[in-house]
C-alpha cells in the first residue's frame, strides 16, 4: 500500500479514490513480510483495510510515512489545540461568546486569561480579537477556547488588535505560512516591518507601519494564496521596486 | 447561519483608511469596481458581476386581464430574491428590511420612471396585455447590491424579445419563436441606479461601497440616473443629513458613471447580437472561460490543468493598485525623511520607506477636484506611467462573451 502511495504523492486526488492493501502483491522468497504503517493525516480516512480519500486536492508526504491531502478548504471546523483569531460577540456573566467561524460560537472562560481572578477580570469588549487556543473542540460538544496555556501563562495568547486589519484566507494558506522558513514569509521580511498574526481558522491580521502598507501586504498575502512561487517572486519584487 | 460579526479593530482600520483615501482594494474613491455582463441563452437573462457581488436577472411574459385603472397598459412585476447563497446573513423566506428597500428602489427606478412603454404592450384593450416579469437573484453579495441589480434588470429587459401576436378580429394568436421572430421591448431610456456611501456625518463619501465598507457606513445615498442626465429616483437612508452642495455633486458624479455603464451595457447587447447572429454559440456556459482557473476555483500548485498566466497577471495587476498609489512624479532625494514617520525599519533597508510617506501626502492632495472626469484622468495618468493595465481603473471595459479556446 505504501508504494501506491508513493506513487501518487504531489497528485491530484478526489473524495472516493480507495488504496487498498494488497496482501499477495508479490511474495519474496528472502525478505520477511515487513508491517506497513501509515499516518493518514487530514483528507484520508480508514476504512477497514482500505484508505479513503474524503478531501480533493494534492497528496503530501512527509519522512518516515505520513500522508496527507492538501485541500483549499475556506470552511473552518474547530480541532483541539488548533490557535484562531475569534471576535468576541457577547458577554454573558462568566463567559465570553466568540465567534471562530464555525458552525457554533465558541465559549471563553474570564477565567482563562493570564493573571485573570474572579476580582480581577480581563479588559475584553464586544468586537475585541482574541488569539486563543482551543481546549475543547469535537462534533459533540460546544467549543471552548482558553487563552492560557496549560502553565498558566499566556504565551502570546489574548485579546489584541488596535490599529491593524483582519481578513480572511483559506486555510491551506494559513498552514503553509505556519511551516518553519516558509518562503512565503521570507519574501514578506523583506519589503516591510511588520505584524502578522494567524489564526489557524483562516483568519489574518496584519499591522504595518502605514495604513497604506498594511493594505498592501494584506492584498500580497491575499493574493499569493493562487500564485506559484515565481509568479509570487516577481510580484513582491514589483511592489519593492514600485516604492522607489 | 449568522454572519460574522465586524470587529471593532477593522471598524476602526477602514474608518482610518476611509480618511486617508485608501479603499480595501485599491479603489479611487470615485471608482467603480469591474463591471461584466453577460447574457444568458435565453432572450431576457442576464449576469452582472460587479467585482465579486454577482447578480442574476430574467425576464419572463405572460398574457393576463390588465388593472380595471389602466385597460390598455401592460404590467410590469418585480420580484427580488435574497439567497443564502450570496451570503450568510441571508435568511430564505424571511422578508428582511434590505429586501424590502431592494424591492421598492428597483420599482421606484423601472416602473415610475416609465423606461418601458407600457402602451405596446397591450394586446387586446380591457382583455389581454403582456405582464413582464423581472426576477432578480442574488448569487453573492460584496456590497452594493442595489446597482447590480438595477443593471441587471435594465440589461435583461433590453435583451429580451416577446412572442409575437397577431388579432384577427376576436381571435388572437400568440405566434412561438419558431413561426414568427419574438419582438423586443420598446425601451424608452435606460435609468441606471449609483449608490454614494458617507462616512463620518457626511464627512467622506465612496461609490460603489464593497461589503465591508456597508458596514461600516453612516448612510447611503441611491441616484437613479438615466444618460440623458434625468434623475428617475433619489433615496436617502441612514438618517444622514447632507448639504446640498453635497447631493448636486453627487448627481455630477452620477451622470458621468451612468453614461459610462449606458455604453457598457449597449456594448454587450452589440457583442450579444452579433454573435447570436452569427451563429455562433452564445450563452452562459459559453461565457465562462473553458479549461482555465478562474478567482473562483483554486489553484493546485502541481495540477496538470494549465493557462494560468493569464489570470495569475490579472492578479498582479489588480494587486498593484495599492502600491501604484505611491507612484508619484517627485523623485525622493536619498535621506530624506518624514516628521512622524513612526517606526524605525530594523531590517537594514534605506530609507524607501519614508519617501512613500511623503509621496502619498502629495497625491491626496489631487484627490479632491470638482468634477469627477478630472479626478479620472489625473488616475489615467498616474497609472499610465505604467505600460500595464489595471483591472480595477475605473474604464469599466469588459468581455461579454469570452469565446471558447478553438480547441
Amino acid at each position: 500500500m505504501e508504494s501506491c502511495l508513493k506513487i501518487k504523492v504531489g497528485a491530484v486526488l478526489l473524495p472516493g479514490d480507495v488504496f487498498t492493501f494488497i496482501k499477495t502483491d508479490t511474495i519474496s522468497l528472502t525478505d520477511t513480510l515487513k508491517d506497513e504503517k501509515i499516518i493518514c493525516g487530514p483528507g484520508l480516512r480508514r476504512n477497514g483495510d482500505d484508505v479513503v480519500v474524503c478531501k480533493s486536492g494534492v497528496l503530501r508526504h512527509k519522512n518516515p510515512n505520513l500522508y496527507w491531502v492538501d485541500s483549499q478548504q475556506r470552511r473552518y471546523v474547530p480541532v483541539k489545540g488548533e490557535s484562531v483569531i475569534g471576535i468576541v460577540t457577547t458577554k454573558s456573566g462568566d463567559v465570553f461568546k466568540v465567534d471562530v467561524g464555525g458552525s457554533e460560537q465558541a465559549s471563553l472562560s474570564y477565567l482563562a486569561f493570564e493573571g485573570a481572578t474572579k476580582r480581577n477580570r480581563p479588559n475584553v469588549q464586544v468586537g475585541d480579537l482574541v488569539y486563543a487556543q482551543f481546549l475543547i473542540a469535537n462534533k459533540d460538544m460546544e467549543p471552548e477556547l482558553v487563552c492560557i496555556d496549560s502553565s498558566g501563562r499566556a504565551n502570546g495568547l489574548g485579546v489584541f488588535g488596535a490599529g491593524g486589519l483582519l481578513f480572511k484566507v483559506s486555510l491551506g494558506l494559513v498552514r503553509r505560512l505556519l511551516t518553519p522558513q516558509n518562503e512565503i514569509l521570507k519574501d514578506l521580511e523583506k519589503l516591510y516591518p511588520c505584524e502578522l498574526v494567524l489564526g489557524m481558522n483562516g483568519r489574518l491580521w496584519v499591522r504595518a507601519a502605514t495604513v497604506q502598507k498594511t493594505l498592501i501586504v494584506a492584498n500580497l498575502l491575499e493574493s499569493s494564496e493562487n500564485m506559484t512561487a515565481q509568479q509570487r517572486r516577481t510580484l513582491f519584487k514589483r511592489v519593492a521596486d514600485g516604492n522607489l | 447561519m449568522r454572519d460574522t460579526p465586524l470587529s471593532n479593530c477593522e471598524r476602526d482600520f477602514l474608518l482610518k483608511a476611509i480618511e486617508e483615501k485608501k479603499r480595501l482594494d485599491g479603489r479611487q474613491t470615485y471608482d467603480y469596481r469591474n463591471i461584466k455582463i453577460t447574457f444568458g441563452t435565453d432572450y431576457g437573462c442576464c449576469f452582472v458581476d460587479l467585482g465579486k457581488t454577482r447578480v442574476m436577472a430574467q425576464v419572463s411574459c405572460e398574457l393576463v386581464t390588465p388593472k380595471e385603472s389602466r385597460p390598455n397598459e401592460g404590467i410590469m412585476f418585480f420580484n427580488l430574491e435574497l439567497s443564502p447563497m450570496a451570503s450568510p446573513a441571508f435568511e430564505l423566506g424571511r422578508s428582511s428590511e434590505l429586501l424590502v428597500k431592494l424591492n421598492r428602489q428597483l420599482e421606484r427606478c423601472l416602473r415610475n420612471s416609465k423606461c418601458i412603454d407600457t402602451e405596446s404592450l397591450c394586446v387586446v384593450s380591457g382583455e389581454k396585455v403582456w405582464q413582464i416579469r423581472v426576477d432578480v437573484h442574488m448569487l453573492n453579495h460584496d456590497g452594493n447590491l442595489m446597482d447590480a441589480t438595477s443593471i441587471a434588470a435594465i440589461a435583461a429587459l433590453s435583451h429580451f424579445k416577446r412572442p409575437d401576436v397577431g388579432i384577427q378580429g376576436d381571435e388572437v394568436t400568440v405566434y412561438s419563436a419558431q413561426e414568427r421572430d419574438p419582438i423586443a421591448l420598446s425601451i424608452y431610456h435606460m435609468p441606471i441606479c449609483v449608490s454614494f456611501s458617507f462616512f463620518q456625518q457626511g464627512t467622506y463619501l465612496l461609490v460603489d461601497p464593497c461589503e465591508r465598507e456597508e458596514r461600516v457606513m453612516d448612510g447611503l445615498l441611491m441616484i437613479a440616473m438615466n444618460k440623458h442626465r434625468e434623475i428617475c429616483s433619489i433615496q436617502s437612508s441612514g438618517g444622514i443629513m447632507l448639504l446640498k452642495e453635497q447631493v448636486l455633486r453627487c448627481s455630477t458624479i452620477a451622470s458621468v458613471k451612468v453614461s459610462e455603464i449606458t455604453d457598457l451595457i449597449a456594448k454587450a447587447l452589440e457583442n450579444d447580437k452579433k454573435a447570436r447572429k452569427e451563429g455562433r454559440k452564445c450563452g452562459f456556459a459559453e461565457s465562462m472561460p473553458q479549461e482555465r482557473i478562474t478567482a473562483l476555483k483554486n489553484l493546485e500548485t502541481t495540477v496538470e490543468m494549465t493557462d494560468l498566466t493569464k489570470q495569475a497577471s490579472d492578479i498582479v495587476e489588480g494587486v498593484e493598485t495599492p502600491a501604484e498609489m505611491a507612484l508619484s512624479p517627485v523623485v525622493p532625494a536619498p535621506g530624506v525623511g518624514q516628521v512622524g514617520a513612526g517606526l524605525q525599519n530594523a531590517w537594514g533597508l534605506e530609507d524607501e520607506e519614508d519617501d512613500e510617506d511623503e509621496e502619498e501626502e502629495e497625491e491626496e492632495d489631487g484627490d479632491e477636484p470638482e468634477v469627477t472626469i478630472v479626478a479620472e484622468k489625473r488616475g489615467n495618468k498616474k497609472k499610465g506611467e505604467r505600460p500595464v493595465v489595471i483591472i480595477s481603473d475605473s474604464e469599466e471595459e469588459e468581455v461579454v462573451i469570452l469565446n471558447p479556446e478553438s480547441s
